[in-house]
Formats: structure tokens, sequence, C-alpha cells
């Protein structure tokens, strides 16, 4: 599976927020989506994941074979840990919520009410989205944000096997992501 | 299949989990029922005869107070986003969570409603009637809601916004329900209100889907 973007453009709310955008990610892939703040960069995620319109050119993606780990954590505060993954998992058509559990080391949070999360460890939780359901292209927007080293290095490891899998990654960051991207698409600063 | 009735028991979870949901629905009506004896004096006809109408006026108050909240916190937590990229349409999610809005809010409150009613000295031999169009009518009252609360999804404080966009369609439901319930029309009168208002429900369960899908799809550009 390749994800193909041709002559890509994007608006919001009447202002051209990019143009003219060409790229190609195959298959095994990871791509580094670089700019200041304004960029377009989450702009161009949620071009990709299917929620904002493309203005102009053409997209090669199914929304369902890929997953958008946005800012916003998508989780509840009042319900358990346990309770919001299996739903994400009912949701996405996942099996088990064993290995997401395993991913970031939830394990003994699963019955503790979400409010009670530190910011690190709703992190944690919203990217364990990844593992309910195998979906081939990961959509990160800034994933290292609230992330401990030892988190930041575990996301990395996830990474390289989902990479190694034959899975692709594209992620918008401003640090460093600690997997060698295949490519940098850059974004220029809009006036 | 599984992902819509997934919606649907995490909604009415949060519904009765959260605050503003299901209890605050139910506080409301109580409050309302408690009051207006106090308000209108303890004339035992005069309250008799105004009982249907205020029990149906609470009910549509009760909903439409919690409307704005049936899209709003998703919204605002991204979990509509992710929920966009699932084999299940953006319409029968919306569907899914005015049936879940229903099942924690409408359902309970209609069921609940003729033990309040006595309250206010509702007529006793009113109240299966009462209960069987107030259950009808609050499943319309949920999916118009939730039109309402798609268009306003965005908004902080909507919750005016949404009672002047859905009091309009609100007005038939009313007219209908408390046609059913009132004594004077009789028995006869009491059914083709019913079935008016099972035409209503069937239309909005028909729009709903569209209409919140489409307002919802406006505010992710």
């Amino acid at each position: 599976m390749t994800l193909t973007a041709t002559n890509l453009a994007c608006e919001r709310n009447g202002r051209t927020v990019f143009s003219n955008l060409s790229f190609t990610i195959r298959s095994g892939q990871c791509a580094e989506l670089r700019g200041p703040n304004g960029a377009g960069k989450s702009s161009l995620l949620r071009v990709i994941a299917g929620l904002v319109p493309t203005a102009a050119g053409t997209l090669s993606c199914d929304i369902q074979h890929l997953h958008f780990i946005a800012h916003q954590d998508a989780m509840k505060s009042a319900m358990t840990v346990k309770e919001n993954l299996l739903f994400w998992c009912d949701v996405l058509g996942g099996t088990d919520i064993a290995t997401a559990l395993n991913a970031f080391n939830l394990n003994g949070l699963e019955n503790d009410p979400v409010q009670l999360l530190s910011a690190g460890q709703r992190r944690r939780l919203t990217l364990s989205r990844l593992f309910l359901a195998k979906r081939p292209l990961w959509l990160l927007d800034e994933p290292m944000t609230a992330l401990d080293a030892t988190t930041q290095e575990l996301l990395r490891d996830h990474m390289r096997v989902h990479l190694r899998g034959g899975g692709m990654v594209l992620a918008a960051t401003h640090g460093d992501l600690g997997v060698k991207p295949d490519q940098v698409i850059a974004l220029g600063a809009m006036p | 299949m599984i992902a819509f009735t997934a919606i649907l028991k995490r909604d009415i979870i949060l519904g009765l989990r959260q605050g503003g949901g299901a209890g605050a629905a139910l506080a409301f009506m109580l409050s309302v029922l408690v009051l207006i004896p106090l308000a209108l004096g303890p004339d035992q006809n005069l309250l008799r005869r105004l009982a249907p109408g205020i029990m149906w006026l609470a009910l549509l108050l009760a909903v439409l107070l919690t409307s704005e909240r049936i899209f709003q916190l998703d919204y605002e937590d991204g979990t509509l986003d992710a929920l966009v990229g699932i084999s299940l349409p953006l319409e029968l999610v919306t569907l899914a969570k005015a049936l879940a809005h229903w099942l924690a809010v409408g359902l309970p409150l209609a069921i609940i409603a003729p033990l309040l009613g006595i309250l206010i000295n509702i007529d006793t031999t009113a109240l299966p009637i009462l209960m069987l169009s107030m259950i009808l009518g609050s499943l319309s009252l949920s999916l118009l809601a939730s039109i309402g609360g798609a268009i306003t999804a965005g908004l902080r404080r909507g919750g005016l916004l949404v009672a002047l966009l859905i009091l309009p369609l609100y007005v038939p439901v009313l007219v209908f329900g408390v046609s059913a319930t009132s004594a004077e029309t009789g028995p006869t009168g009491s059914f083709s209100s019913l079935l008016v208002q099972v035409a209503i429900t069937m239309v909005s369960l028909v729009v709903q889907p569209w209409a919140s899908a489409a307002a919802l799809r406006a505010y992710f550009r």
C-alpha cells in the first residue's frame, strides 16, 4: 500500500493553507512533516484523515486504513482506561485490548478513571489506540508531546517495528522524531 | 453493528455517570413539578386540567436542557474526529448517539412522569395514555435534539441557539402529545393524536441521521 498525494491543496476558512503539494509514502517508509506554526501540518493530516475536504488535487488513501492520533485524546474522563479501550476496540473493529494495554505499559492502570491520569499517561492511552486494530498508515501529530524519555523510546521502537512490518508513518514534529525519516515533507510559512 | 452498539452503550454510561445528563434532566423535571402547584395555588381542579400540558412542557424542556451535550463533549475531546475513520457511516454514529440520549434521558423521564404527575393531581385514568404518548414523543424529542446538538457542537454555550433552532420543531410534538393526553378529546381523539405522534417520530428518525451528520461535517472543515 502507498499513500500518494498529487497537487494537493487545502483551504480552510477561505484561506489557502498549502497548495501544489505532492509526495508518495511507500510501504515501510517514514515521513516527517516539518514547518513553522501555522504552516498547515495539522491541516494536512486532517485532509489525509478525511476530516477536511481537499480544495484541489488527489489523495490515494482509504480513511479506514489509517490511525490518526491528534492533540486531543478522544478518551472520556468519566470512564476507566479499560472501558475507554474496549469502546475504541469495538468501534475500530479490533479483537482484544491486551496488546494495546501492553504497548505503553498501561497494565496497572486499567481500572483507573481517566480523569485521574497524568498528561503523559493520557497520552500513552491515546497512543495505545494504534494497537487496537492493525492499520497500515499512522498519522501522528506531535507524538512525543508530554511523554517521558522512556516512553518516547518505546514509541520509537513501536514505530520501527511498524515500519519493518510494512507499515507507514507520517508524523508532524518540531523536535527529534528519533526514527530516521525516509523523506521530509516541508511546509512553508504562509503570509 | 458492533460499533453501533458500542457507541450506544458508551453514551448511555456517560449519560448516567456524568453530571448534566440524565440526572440533570430528572432534577429539572422534578423541580418544575414541585414548583408549579406552589406557583398556581392549591386549586385541585385547575391543576388537574393543566396537568398534561405541564407534564409535556417539563419533559420537553428537560430534553432540551441536555441536548447541547449530545455532540459537544465528543467534538471537544476529538472523539468525533476519530469516529470518522471507522466502518460505520457518520450518519449511523449520530443515530446511535441520539438513541442513547433517548434511552438515558427521554425514556426514563417518560416512565417516571406518571409518578411525578401525582404532584400536580393528574387524572389517574389518563396515566397509561400519558406514558405511551410520552415514550413516543420523547423519542422524537431526542432525535430532533440531536440535530440541534450537532448544529451547535462546536459552539461554546450553544444552549440558547439549540433552543431557538429546535423549539419550532418541538411544537408539533407538543401539540399532539398534549392532545393525546388531555381529557377533553376522549379516547378516539387520543388514538388519532397518537398516530400523528408515530408519524412525527418516523419522520424524525429518517431526517435526523442525515441532518446531524451534515451539520457535523461542516465543523470538520
